[in-house]
This record gives structure tokens, C-alpha cells and sequence, in this order.
């Protein structure tokens, strides 16, 4: 089965006062933000600062408060061209090669075509070896790969990651990286949230600095790491704390 | 997974099939009695002639007396063998019967504890017996349960010039089956009105012993009553006539007359022709 | 305590010689229990997912209401089938008083809330893992309980044991709307019945050890068929 090829791009992303409230009181925003065709967008900030429920409103997992943000098409289209993954990865008690099929099942693929593709994938992320093991018992690289794995599959136009590398050694870091940098030359717009600053540099081009619910600063990235213009941003690359 | 799934659905398909499937073409009669009647093991004896003469399979539905009569109102069943003649007519004036027809009699007897603390066991008259028993305040255990065996124990009551509703800790009113308040009385040691048939195949006797029997007003008589097709359009009348005129035919007086348990006669039969 | 051992003896007679009575009585508890929980887990599996998935304003109600027909007293669900299907209740036409049917009736109303609820509190807690992810592949309400009833099936299968030892000792209801009538609705539990009213213990005592046998043998059937207790995860 060939991938829905979509006329339009979903994007630019258009946030307008949003704000993110949680039993009442005001977590997020509000926030002005537009995510446009091409790149990779790091959110970063201190812990705290609200980078990851950002990303959930992006990407639909957290109700808007107030403000509003739309899609260049309808939400429900909009919906089936994203991936999101999560910082400690959800994996389902299947096998590995069931779990990255599943989101092609979903879309009503054959179960052989979607375990072939799914085999492909895997093989490429590193985990050829683990296909027919419990996903659940996979190491946490292991598992951060096939969360990948499985957001890829559908080759969405935009993916979000929430502090993917967060609980990961180095090696395992680096392959994680690797993956990012190929799906964006593959076309894939990437948003990601990271309090690693190393990281940002290596793999952003534009980044969006939070600070306590809001956006506090958006630059290129080589202007935010060496001249940010907030007092904020500048404390925060310096490796202080950001209150 | 699916290796195992195609048999275990095979297997599930065949169990519910295997319940589904009525027996075809068999002619089936049901029909209400007392656990008092069943109790006797007569029915294992007369059940499978039936099978053999009339090619009939005779249902048993084992209940207590209310719950037979019950049955037989709301045409559940094609007919009842019960023993409780005040019912049994209340039952036939009110349309639900046909009519009765007697087909045997056993008797009731008085049980107890072997050492007979009320001491019934010089008593002339089953009367006297309940007096001695009440003035003795004993413990006593009743069916308590509506049954033909409770009625007649309420009648001897009221025959003795005693009002049971009135009895106090010594009564107690067990509201089950005969097995079972043989069983309580068995296990609380005390004094019970039983059917002769219950009685002789209760496995559980402790201590207790037959002490008084005989007296005619013990007589228990049971009667066949066809539910009525014109209450109940659906019940089997031919079947429940063909069983009537078998139960009172001389095949089933001989196997009734002559049916022991531990070598005593146990029931006597008296149909009359129609 | 001797008769005890006299209840063992007679049990292990009756099945040494594979008596025919008891076969007959064993395959029918059998036939309507399993019955009876096949399809109560066809309507409760799926109904205590939905419960999990679905939001609706009396949701919380229902799930209360669910739990608490899990203390239904059996005989009086046997009284309610019998009213039902009696000759002279609504659906007295179909002739299934005093049928296996009847009783298997029963049993499902007796199982199913138990059921429906064991696997709703499993599901539940298994969608907190997955909820995040499920809403993030944007599955639609009927993928998300296929998700949770196929990755949950360990836990159901739980709850459907559970429906099953519920049932195969059950004996108020199938009593009042079997009639356990001999060779016809007679099953190990209401045979069991009749002979404690007969005052023969021993006899009943030996059915019950083969009654708690045939439930040890089916529990440990399905585990062994499932391969729980190996070293996987689920």
C-alpha cells in the first residue's frame, strides 16, 4: 500500500494565545508561535518551563485553554501526517516487529505487507536482531529506537520528540541522533524538546527558548548559543539557573 | 497463537452444539412431586417400566409441595403427585387441576432422640404424642416450608388443641426439604415428623431413632392431578392420561406393594378404578 | 473425619470405573459452564473495555452499578429466569424451562458483571500506559479497544477464570430453573444438593472433591495452553 501523498503540506503550525491550563491554573502561555515548512526546531529551557506541554498542544495531546492553533489543513488530516515520541517510550506488550507494524495496521495495511516493511525498518534502526522479542523487554536505547521506528513508518511530515535521549547512555544517543538527522534529510519537519544544549547545537537549526510557561526568546541557532539577546537566554547558556 | 485458536473454536462450537441438540422424537412428560416422594427411591423403580411399556421419559421436577403446586398453576409442568389433599383441591376448584386421583398412601412417624427426654414412646395417639412433646418443650424441628408433610404436621397440631404459631425457642420451623430437616434435627438432637420413606433412606440418623407410628390419622396419601388444557393449551394430556392409567394399573400396584426398603413395605396402593 | 476419607474412597470409585452417571452429570456442568462463560466473556470482555474508552456523563454510575451486580445472589437470578421463561411468563413459548439453555441463561446473568468488571479495572489500568500513545496515533475508539482487549489478554483470560469458578459452583439458580431433572439438567453442584438433602455426606462430599478437581484441571489447562508463569513479560 502507497502512503496517502498529501497536495498540500499540513504546515505552517500557527499558535495565537494559546494557553494550556491545568485544574485551573495557567501552566503554558499565552504563546505566539509558527512552525513553518523545513527544519529542526529545539524547544529547550530549564526543567520546568513547560517544553514538554508545548509540544503536546502542538501536537494535540493537550486541550487549548484559550487563544487558538490551526493547521494549514483540517485538524483530523492534520492528525494522520504527525508522530510524537515520548520521552520514556510507551512501548505495547508485543513483539518488536508487531510494534512497528501496528501503525500501518491501523491504517488498514495487510498484516505481512506491514511485518515486511516493519523488518526493513527495524533492520535499519539497529534492532534486526530483536525482531520477534517482547518489546517491553528491549534495553531503554532499544526501546527509544523502535518509538522512533514506529513515528517514522508512516513517514509523517512533522515529528515531535519530548526529550528523546533524556535517559540514554552516549552510544545510544548518538544512533538516536543519527536517525534524527537522516529523517530530516528525508523531508521529515522535526520539533523537538531538549534540555541538552550539546545536542541543540548539533542537531537544531532554530531554537525556541522557554522559560516558565513561556516563550521567552526564538532565534537561528548559532545566534541564540553565541549572542542571546534576553538576560534569561544568556544566563541559561551559561549553565545557571533561569528562574 | 492462531496454530491453537482453529481447534479451541472447533472445541467451543461443539460444546455449545452439544447442548443445543435436543434429544429428537423421544416423548417426554414432565411432572412436579415432593421431595418426599422422590426421597422414597420409589421413582427408581417405577421410572424406567414407564420407559418400557410406554416408551415415555418421565421428567421429575423434586420440589416441596408449594413449589409443585406452583409449578402446575403456571403450566411449567404436564402434571404433580403431591400429598396434600386441602391444596389438592383448592388447586382443582380453582381450574389449574383436572382432577385427583389417589394412587398411594405411606404414613407418616414420629422421630427423636434414642433417649426420648418427652417420652413418646408409650404414647396411644399421634395427638397425644405432639402434647407430651409441647408440654415437654423439646427441641422439635418443622419442615416450616408450605409441604404436604408440614400442613398435616400444622393440622395434628391443631388437632392436639395446640397453636404452633404460638410455640416459642423449643420449635424450630426449618424451611427446607425433608433430607435437609432430617439433617437439622439430626444434628440438634431433636424431635421431627418425617415421611416412612424419608425416613428409612436418610443416611445421616446420629441418634436419633423411629419412636412412635401407626396411628390412621398418619396416613399420607398421594394423589396424580393432570394439569388442565384449558388453562395451559400446550401441556401433554395424552401422555399425562397415559401415565395416570399406568400408575393405576396392576404393574405399577405390584412394583408399589411390593417396593422395601430394609425389608419394610413402605407404601400401599389404593387406586380405584375411574 | 473418617467420613471424610469414606467421601475420597467413593469419589475415586466413581472414577476409576469412569461411571457413567458421573460422566453424564461432569460433561453437562462442563457443557453449560463453559457455555456460560463463553458468552458472558463475548458481552463483558468487550463491554468493560468500552467502559474504559468511552466517556460519558453516567459513566461512573454504570461502573458502580456494574461492581455491585457482581454480589448478586445466584437463586435470586434463578427466580428472575424462572419468572421469564415459565409457561406463564413473557417468554414462556420458547419451551426452555428445565432446558440446559435455562440454565446457561442463568449463569451468564450471574457472570457477566464479574467479568465486565475484572477486565474493566485491568483494561483501565493498562490504557493509562497506552493512552498517550493511542491518542497519538490517532486510532479511533473501536482500534483502541481491539488494542487493549488483545495486549490485555492475560488479565481477561483472569477474569474469565474468574466467571468460571463463579459458575461451575453455582447452584441456587440452576436448581430453581433446571429442575435438576435426572439424565437432563443434573449437574455436579445440584446433585451435590440432593444428596446432602438425603443425608448422604459422603456421597456429596465425594462429588464436591471431583467438582474442585474438574475446576483445578480446567484452571490449569488454560494456564498451561497460555504459557503464563514463563519468561515473558505479559
Amino acid at each position: 500500500m502507497v502512503e496517502p501523498v498529501l497536495p498540500t503540506s499540513i504546515l505552517p503550525l500557527v499558535m495565537r494565545g494559546v494557553v494550556a491550563k491545568v485544574r485551573g491554573v495557567r501552566i503554558v502561555g499565552p504563546v505566539d508561535l509558527t512552525i513553518d515548512a523545513g527544519g529542526f526546531t529545539v524547544v529547550i529551557g530549564p526543567n520546568g518551563s513547560g517544553k514538554t506541554t508545548l509540544l503536546r498542544l502542538m501536537h494535540g495531546l493537550q486541550r487549548v485553554s484559550a487563544g487558538e492553533a490551526f493547521w494549514n489543513v483540517s485538524d483530523d488530516v492534520a492528525r494522520q501526517h504527525q508522530a510524537y515520541v515520548f520521552q520514556t517510550p510507551i512501548m505495547m506488550r508485543r513483539y518488536v516487529v508487531d510494534s512497528i507494524a501496528y501503525p500501518l495496521i491501523l491504517r488498514g495495511m495487510a498484516r505481512r505487507a506491514a511485518h515486511k516493511q516493519a523488518a526493513d525498518w527495524a533492520v535499519r534502526f539497529g534492532l534486526g536482531h530483536a525482531l520477534d522479542r517482547p518489546a517491553p523487554v528491549l534495553s531503554g536505547g532499544e526501546k527509544q529506537k523502535l518509538a522512533l521506528a514506529r513515528a517514522l513508518i508512516r513517514r509523517p511530515e512533522v515529528l515531535f520528540l519530548d526529550e528523546p535521549s533524556a535517559n540514554l547512555d552516549g552510544s545510544a544517543t548518538r544512533e538516536i541522533e543519527a536517525i534524527l538527522q537522516d529523517a530530516q534529510a528525508d523531508g521529515t519537519r522535526i520539533v523537538m524538546a531538549t534540555h541538552d544544549m550539546g545536542q541543540a547545537r548539533r542537531l537544531a537549526n532554530d531554537v525556541v527558548f522557554m522559560v516558565g510557561g513561556l516563550v521567552h526568546e526564538t532565534a537561528p541557532v548559532a545566534e541564540f548559543f553565541d549572542a542571546p539577546k534576553t538576560r534569561k537566554a544568556r544566563a541559561f547558556v551559561n549553565g545557571d539557573i533561569v528562574e | 497463537m492462531t496454530g491453537r485458536l482453529k481447534p479451541m473454536l472447533a472445541t467451543i462450537v461443539l460444546l455449545f452444539a452439544g447442548v443445543a441438540v435436543q434429544a429428537a422424537e423421544i416423548a417426554e412428560i414432565r411432572v412436579a412431586v415432593t421431595t418426599s416422594f422422590h426421597n422414597s427411591g420409589l421413582s427408581d423403580v417405577l421410572l424406567p417400566q414407564i420407559k418400557a411399556d410406554l416408551d415415555l421419559d418421565v421428567q421429575l421436577i423434586v420440589v416441596g409441595t408449594g413449589q409443585a403446586l406452583r409449578l402446575g398453576e403456571a403450566g411449567d409442568v404436564d402434571a404433580i403427585l403431591v400429598h396434600s389433599r386441602g391444596a389438592e383441591d383448592a388447586f382443582i376448584a380453582a381450574g389449574y387441576g383436572t382432577h385427583r386421583r389417589e394412587i398411594m398412601y405411606n404414613d407418616f412417624v414420629l422421630i427423636g432422640p434414642s433417649d426420648d427426654p418427652a417420652m413418646i414412646g408409650g404414647a396411644e395417639t399421634a395427638v397425644a404424642v405432639l402434647q407430651l412433646i409441647a408440654g415437654a418443650k423439646v427441641p422439635f424441628v418443622s419442615r416450616g416450608d408450605g409441604s404436604g408433610t408440614h400442613k398435616k404436621e400444622l393440622a395434628l397440631w391443631q388437632d392436639a388443641g395446640l397453636d404452633a404459631a404460638a410455640f416459642t425457642g423449643w420449635y424450630r420451623a426449618a424451611g427446607a426439604g425433608m433430607g435437609a430437616a432430617l439433617n437439622t434435627a439430626s444434628g440438634m438432637d431433636a424431635y421431627i415428623m418425617a415421611d416412612r420413606a424419608s425416613w428409612l433412606n436418610f443416611g445421616n440418623k446420629g441418634g436419633l431413632v423411629l419412636l412412635f407410628a401407626g396411628d390412621p390419622v398418619l396416613f399420607n396419601q398421594y394423589a396424580f392431578i393432570p394439569v388442565s388444557a384449558e388453562r395451559h393449551p400446550h401441556v401433554k394430556t395424552d401422555l399425562a392420561k397415559a401415565l395416570e392409567d399406568w400408575l393405576t394399573s396392576d404393574t405399577a400396584a405390584a412394583l408399589i406393594n411390593t417396593y422395601k426398603i430394609n425389608g419394610e413395605v413402605l407404601f400401599t396402593y389404593n387406586a380405584k378404578p375411574m | 473425619m473418617s467420613e471424610i476419607f469414606q467421601s475420597l474412597a467413593e469419589a475415586w470409585g466413581l472414577i476409576i470405573t469412569l461411571d457413567a452417571d458421573l460422566l453424564e452429570v461432569v460433561g453437562l456442568s462442563l457443557q453449560v459452564t463453559l457455555t456460560a462463560v463463553l458468552i458472558a466473556s463475548i458481552i463483558g470482555l468487550p463491554l468493560g473495555a468500552w467502559l474504559v474508552v468511552r466517556r460519558f456523563w453516567m459513566r461512573r454510575y454504570v461502573i458502580a452499578v456494574l461492581n455491585a451486580l457482581m454480589g448478586l445472589p445466584p437463586v435470586v437470578v434463578g427466580l428472575f429466569v424462572y419468572l421469564m421463561l415459565s409457561r406463564s411468563g413473557p417468554f414462556g413459548v420458547f419451551g426452555l424451562l428445565f432446558t440446559p439453555t435455562a440454565m446457561i441463561i442463568a449463569q451468564v446473568i450471574i457472570i457477566t458483571p464479574l467479568i465486565a468488571s475484572i477486565a474493566h479495572q485491568t483494561i483501565r489500568d493498562l490504557w493509562a500506559e497506552y493512552h498517550d500513545l493511542l491518542i497519538s496515533l490517532n486510532t479511533t475508539r473501536m482500534q483502541r479497544i481491539k488494542a487493549l482487549l488483545w495486549d490485555g489478554r492475560r488479565a481477561l483470560l483472569t477474569a474469565m477464570l474468574a466467571g468460571f469458578g463463579r459458575a461451575i459452583g453455582e447452584v441456587g439458580a440452576i436448581m430453581i430453573v433446571g429442575g435438576n431433572i435426572d439424565h437432563s439438567t443434573r449437574v455436579l453442584t445440584t446433585a451435590i444438593a440432593l444428596e446432602t438433602g438425603k443425608g448422604n455426606f459422603a456421597f456429596a462430599m465425594g462429588l464436591g472433591m471431583i467438582l474442585i478437581g474438574l475446576a483445578i484441571a480446567v484452571n490449569l489447562t488454560i494456564h498451561i495452553l497460555s504459557r503464563t508463569e514463563r519468561a515473558s513479560i505479559w
